[in-house]
């Protein structure tokens, strides 16, 4: 039997996750940081459950590279499957091992034994606690192995704490954000970029930089050039004055159209990922050539859009590192790249994690801490750096576009035989420590040697372009093919849910297709491929929900749209229904989601994060689409780059499985994909007429309305 | 000299007048509360009530606060109003990142002021000058409905 924690074997000694304080409390440690998805309450709550402690004895210390263990990124849906399993086992070992040593300061066995805010109580009425048995019995434990294969865990009844979230009451009405973060004697610090994350010039205009009103220095390297002020406010002016004085160079980028038209245009490396020949289908008869269908799919490229632009602060060491301040999701990652771009040893590099806007992926954080490092280490200065609205929206990676092909064929009885998907799209990942070289915006400016690493997307069976590439249902002979596009016209990275927005897309619509061109119900469709009880259940249970079979007719105005997906096709299971109304726009009237997320640790956060990632497919599905022109990156504001607005949020009804005897199951992302197939469902249901391309804007929607007048190749 | 109040204080500014609020209230009062999302008015994260109007600061120049009172997040929890929005707010855990939340808040304790009856039509009206990347916009309107309510209960208490 394995461990269950990958983070176990990084972090081996109980003392690595968790430390007794003088006051009576208990530091618990983590590498998986808060984000706004909750993560603090869920990893509390398992920790105080474990321990049979309070919330309110507890100090939470995460994502500080001087202290905390090293549990690489806090991404990929990921934190309750490893950073929870980690404390669960933690917490079960270190309780077991205190049990033993309680029993027999109390003079009772272990199961006498009951656990109550870290306190030991034995039917004598006697009791004693985690710290005077650490303290007055010296009960050895902190170099106690977590990573045991088989440790004997001892259970003790305790009370079951219940954790809410603590940090929003400082993030509502004070000093909550890294941005709030003041250092003595601290310079703020804007970096001259232009609309391109690669755009440079032929010459800095340094004497009317100077000049600027709030800038009191102008710091140059290469091509890195940072305006420094005391004054916050008259430096962002200054900042906006001085993009404009500066004569910008763009890269030669590709002429913005719409992605299925741009991604087989561009250079490619192409290769059969995944080929898998049925036994069943060799045996069958030649499929019926009036079910096969050949369709092509796309998304185009989509902002992260923090609300917040991404800041940082550093300040120099006396041993001659820094330290940095960043709301980055790896924060030992980003140590590392920053002790290598600045020639300094892992320990002179001390970065702390602290809350930042929200972000969904790589943004720009670990550029701004690199900007912030790179100032206070080159020129000894305490720094504070925040980018501008524009640099967020332009020079921060963004989530890469996606074509995606599929045909598939129908046997007589109507069932999936054959299906090849082809997949155009980038690296998913470009994250500091992924690649060989530095993936830090400002390196490539200031150091001569730096380059953009080589892209390399992420291998399946996670994948990044193809993320859910491979159809959770049973589709006879499989074949996904990738064309893995190098360059880009932006840059690009992880965006939440990598390829899995595009991919369950494309996988939906076409069953929707599949089953309508075969005179096929949606839901009874996508069951006669599906031999998994827990995705069969999701499925069923939102269509009871939604009362899927009283949808009506299409083309009505009103549609209805189904899709599920099981995310990574081994983590959370999503199935969705969306109800929508199509008259000039999509206007969503309603979705129902049912999740299966295995055990259910925080009914709360999940439930957020199923809300957020519905609303926030709604917003890339409906909206979203990065503009660019010959002079750069041209979405650069608000205006340019509109996200959903509160007028437009449908209303939610989410059911979570929780079933508590199954493994928890990674859910944060779970439900863009499924979203994104839903709603393009539901948009042909009303309208009789399928778009295939996002977003479902009226642009786009128009467009499918008049080709569907002409002959699809099949 | 330009003189405003700032939630409970008095203060002045010996600064450019020119210069924005968000910026003000943030460096020389030592408010974070008041957040800068784009420095543009588009996305409401600065959001602070001038005389019970809800205006961005961040495009807000500090002379036009002259004589005014200005009330930001910060200060919620010594508002009658502004304690029971916020309040509400932590009941429903109405955030994920929560960076947009304090705009939000200084909004809607303006609306449920001047209007205690606001309609939900009319709270999303509201609501629609403020940006929320995160999704939260469902439980963030729940929790304005709960603060309506509670408010409503408090005003009928004799």
């Amino acid at each position: 039997m394995s461990i269950p924690s990958p983070s176990l074997s990084t972090a081996p000694l109980a003392k690595d996750w968790l430390r007794l304080s003088p006051e009576g409390l208990f530091e618990l440690r983590s590498g998986k940081v808060e984000l706004g998805q909750g993560i603090s309450a869920a990893l509390t709550q398992i920790a105080c459950n474990a321990l049979g402690v309070k919330a309110t004895q507890i100090i939470w210390l995460a994502g500080d590279t001087r202290y905390s263990p090293d549990e690489g990124f806090t991404a990929g849906s990921q934190s309750i499957e490893v950073g929870g399993q980690a404390w669960q086992r933690v917490g079960d070992i270190v309780r077991s091992h205190f049990a033993l040593a309680a029993a027999e300061r109390l003079c009772c066995e272990v199961s006498d034994l009951v656990l109550r805010s870290g306190a030991f109580l034995a039917p004598s009425g006697l009791q004693t606690t985690y710290h005077q048995l650490a303290h007055e019995d010296k009960v050895a434990w902190e170099d106690l192995r977590v990573d045991t294969e088989n440790p004997v865990l001892l259970t003790i009844p305790t009370e079951q704490e219940s954790v809410t979230r603590t940090d929003l009451w400082l993030k509502f009405t004070g000093d909550g954000f890294v941005h709030d973060l003041r250092l003595p004697d601290m310079w703020h610090a804007r970096i001259l970029r232009g609309p391109h994350p690669h755009s440079t010039a032929a010459e800095w205009p340094v004497a009317q930089l100077e000049k600027l009103k709030g800038v009191e220095q102008v710091l140059i390297q290469n091509n890195f050039v940072a305006l420094v002020g005391r004054d916050e406010g008259a430096l962002i002016k200054a900042h906006v004055q001085a993009r404009q004085l500066t004569s910008w160079t763009i890269p030669k980028l590709p002429v913005q159209q719409a992605a299925h038209v741009l991604l087989p245009s561009m250079e490619k490396k192409s290769n059969i990922a995944l080929h898998q020949v049925s036994q069943e289908t060799q045996a069958n008869a030649p499929c019926n050539d009036a079910h096969r269908l050949r369709r092509q799919y796309s998304r185009p490229y989509i902002a992260h859009a923090s609300i917040g632009p991404s800041c940082a602060l550093a300040c120099p060491t006396q041993d001659g590192g820094i330290q940095v301040w960043s709301h980055s999701q790896g924060v030992f990652n980003l140590r590392d790249q920053i002790a290598r771009a600045l020639n300094l040893s892992k320990t002179q590099v001390q970065v702390m994690h602290e809350p930042g806007a929200g972000c969904y992926g790589h943004n720009g954080a670990d550029d701004v801490a690199f900007d912030a490092a790179f100032i206070a280490h080159t020129w000894g200065l305490n720094v504070r750096v925040q980018w501008s609205r524009e640099d967020e929206l332009t020079v921060s990676p963004m989530g890469a576009a996606s074509l995606v092909e599929i045909e598939a064929s129908l046997n007589a009885e109507g069932c999936i035989q054959q299906w090849h998907a082809q997949v155009w799209s980038h690296a998913h990942v470009n994250r500091p420590g992924w690649g060989k070289g530095l993936q830090l915006l400002g390196a490539w400016s200031a150091l001569p040697h730096e380059k953009p690493p080589e892209p390399l997307d992420m291998p399946l069976p996670t994948g990044g372009g193809l993320r859910n590439a491979a159809p959770a249902y049973d589709v006879g002979d499989l074949t996904l093919e990738h064309h893995f596009l190098e360059s880009s016209p932006m840059r690009v990275s992880a965006l939440r849910s990598l390829g899995a927005h595009a991919n369950v897309f494309a996988i939906e619509s076409l069953m929707d297709e599949l089953s309508d061109a075969s005179g096929q119900d949606p839901l009874a469709f996508r069951l006669k491929h599906l031999a998994d009880p827990r995705a069969r259940h999701v499925l069923q249970k939102v269509s009871e929900m939604s009362n899927w079979h009283s949808r009506g007719d299409a083309g009505t105005g009103i549609g209805y749209g189904m899709a599920y997906a099981r995310y990574k096709n081994k983590a959370g299971y999503c199935a969705l229904v969306a109800q929508v109304e199509v008259s000039e726009r999509v206007k969503v009237l309603k979705v129902w989601a049912c999740v299966d997320a295995g055990k259910v640790v925080h009914s709360d956060g999940l439930h957020n994060q199923i809300e957020g990632g519905i609303l926030q497919a709604i917003s890339w599905s409906l909206l979203e689409s990065v503009q660019w022109n010959e002079q750069g990156i041209s979405s650069h504001d608000w205006e340019n780059y509109p996200i959903l607005s509160f007028l437009d949020v449908p209303q939610l009804d989410i059911h979570l499985v929780d079933d508590p005897s199954t493994p928890s199951l990674g859910s944060g992302e779970v439900a863009t994909g499924p979203c994104a197939g839903a709603l393009g469902n539901a948009v042909a249901h009303a309208l009789g007429v399928r778009a295939r391309h996002l977003p479902l804007s009226p642009e786009n929607l128009i467009l499918a309305m008049d080709q569907s007048h002409e002959p699809i190749p099949s | 000299m330009i003189k405003l109040q700032h939630n409970r204080d008095q203060v002045s500014s010996t600064q450019d007048p020119q210069g924005d609020l968000l910026h003000f209230l943030r460096e020389q009062c030592s408010d974070a509360s008041v957040r800068f999302g784009c420095g543009s008015g588009h996305c409401g994260a600065c959001t602070v009530l001038i005389d019970g109007q809800a205006q961005n600061a961040c495009t807000t120049p500090v002379w036009s606060g002259e004589g005014k009172h200005i009330q930001t997040a910060k200060g919620l929890p010594q508002d009658e109003v502004g304690r029971l929005v916020l309040a509400a707010f932590v009941e429903e855990q109405a955030a994920q990142c929560a960076y947009c939340i304090s705009g939000i808040l200084v909004r809607i304790t303006g609306l449920l002021k001047s209007q205690p009856a606001a309609t939900e039509a009319q709270i999303k009206d509201s609501l629609s000058r403020h940006l929320c990347r995160c999704g939260a916009h469902a439980r963030i309107l729940r929790a304005v409905l709960l603060a309506q309510k509670n408010i409503q209960h408090v005003n009928t208490l004799p």
